[in-house]
């Protein structure tokens, strides 16, 4: 089977109202369905984005394979037919503590997992967890730039950090250089933001939101193509401010509610009858049209569905 | 010592204004932050009537957030942190830390109830 397209499961998909998946506010479930029979393209992509691993997070009744649910998405990962162009860990890579010490032997043991990806190109953005406490300085050291951004195959990604202040802002140098970056591109090249919280006011209750988030959406509104993809709320969610599309990725490690849908934001409880319900990582595939189609993964004991 | 004296006046300037309505001075609500919570974590107000919120920390940087009246401050250990706040709605309202802190930080909140005065 072709991980890239499999018409049978998207068409299913669509027909349920896959709106949420395919959500980009330019008609993409026509062009997609059109396109689909015509095969695919050269210049069509995939990336895998995993999110909030919390490497070094105890918990047995959220998760009792804390210490084996990474290495399970990595081989699941591995276990793709077609291997992606690359892969982006969007955040709380490690989880928090105030041993700084303790903090960079998770960092490392993380990196030497993630190190048997097959796939060698690798992204990562910082979560609140990996970079608050000591603002990003041993991030910094394990796994580069806070900030930045690459070209790939025609889309401009971008990497922003709205956690290394701890207030949760992505801060005016920042936002400089955000728009110094957007300077040299024209209106219609596909950007792709990549970042750890979500930039719009999910839920401020909760604190789903970055301080300064609207003012990154502003700039990038100029542009025709927008989609951000990020983490920290540990559940899939898809949301559009304008026409820009932001979709939040599953951790793997515990979910977390959906926003508002409890008086507290708890952890859900591991559940012995499904174990890994909730986790998993997404396929994003890249079309020419520079629409995404997200593929769900769970992790079910190691395999994917 | 020059400066010292000036601040002293600067000080004595800004606190005219409320002892000239020494009448209506708002009630401080004293709330402490420290890893991880509010202490008190349950604040009972009435609407309509302000008072002074003054946040300190006893170990290192919080924040306050209200999201349902647009509230935030930082509060830095050391310094105390005052906001003057008057609730326009009844009803139970949360606030929690704004400045990740930790381990215990998702859990570090409280609740503000107004009722109807
Ligand atoms: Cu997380
Ligand atoms: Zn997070």
């Amino acid at each position: 089977m072709n991980p890239l397209i499999d018409r049978r499961k998207f068409l299913q998909l669509a027909s349920l109202g896959g709106g949420a998946a395919f959500m980009s506010g330019l008609g993409f479930e026509v062009l997609a369905a059109d396109r689909l029979s015509a095969g695919v393209a050269a210049e069509d992509f995939y990336f895998v984005q995993l999110s909030d691993t919390h490497w070094g997070f105890k918990g047995p009744d959220k998760n009792p394979d804390a210490a084996g649910t990474l290495q399970k998405a990595v081989a699941a990962v591995n276990a793709l037919d077609k291997q992606p162009d690359f892969v982006v860990f969007t955040g709380d890579l490690t989880h928090t503590t105030d041993d700084a010490q303790e903090r960079r032997r998770r960092m490392s043991e993380f990196k030497a997992i993630v190190s048997e990806l097959k796939v060698k190109q690798i992204k990562f953005i910082p979560g609140e967890h990996d970079a608050s406490l000591d603002k990003g300085e041993a991030y910094q050291a394990y796994f580069g730039d806070l900030h930045y951004s690459f070209n790939h195959k025609g889309i401009h990604f971008i990497a922003l950090d709205n956690v290394s202040d701890p207030a949760a802002q992505l801060g005016l140098a920042q936002l400089d250089w955000l728009k110094a970056d957007l300077q040299a591109l024209a209106a219609n090249t596909p950007i792709v933001v990549l970042t750890h919280r979500p930039l719009f006011d999910l839920y401020a209750k909760w604190d789903w939101t970055t301080r300064d988030g609207q003012q990154a959406i502003d700039l990038l509104m100029a542009f025709e193509n927008v989609a951000v993809f990020y983490g920290h709320i540990h559940q899939e969610h898809h949301h559009v401010t304008g026409h820009i599309v932001h979709h939040a990725a599953k951790s793997l490690i515990f979910p977390l509610p959906a926003p508002g849908s409890v008086p507290k934001r708890a952890p859900i409880p591991w559940n012995p009858a499904k174990p890994y319900n909730g986790l998993g990582f997404r396929n994003i595939e890249a079309y020419p049209w520079k629409n995404y189609r997200l593929d769900e993964k769970a992790i079910i004991s190691g395999e994917t569905l | 010592m020059k400066a010292y004296w000036h601040k002293c006046l600067l000080c004595l300037l800004l606190l005219t204004p409320l002892a000239a309505t020494a009448n209506a001075e708002p009630t401080v609500i004293v709330i402490k932050a420290s890893k991880f919570l509010f202490q008190p974590a349950k604040i009972e107000l009435k609407k309509g009537q302000t008072v002074i919120l003054e946040f300190t920390s006893s170990d290192r940087l919080h924040g306050f957030s209200l999201p349902d009246f647009a509230l935030q401050a930082d509060i830095e250990p050391g310094k105390t942190t005052r906001i003057s706040f008057t609730p326009d709605k009844a009803g139970t309202f949360v606030f929690r830390c704004s400045v990740f802190c930790g381990d215990g930080h998702e859990d570090m909140a409280g609740e503000i109830v107004v009722k109807d005065s």
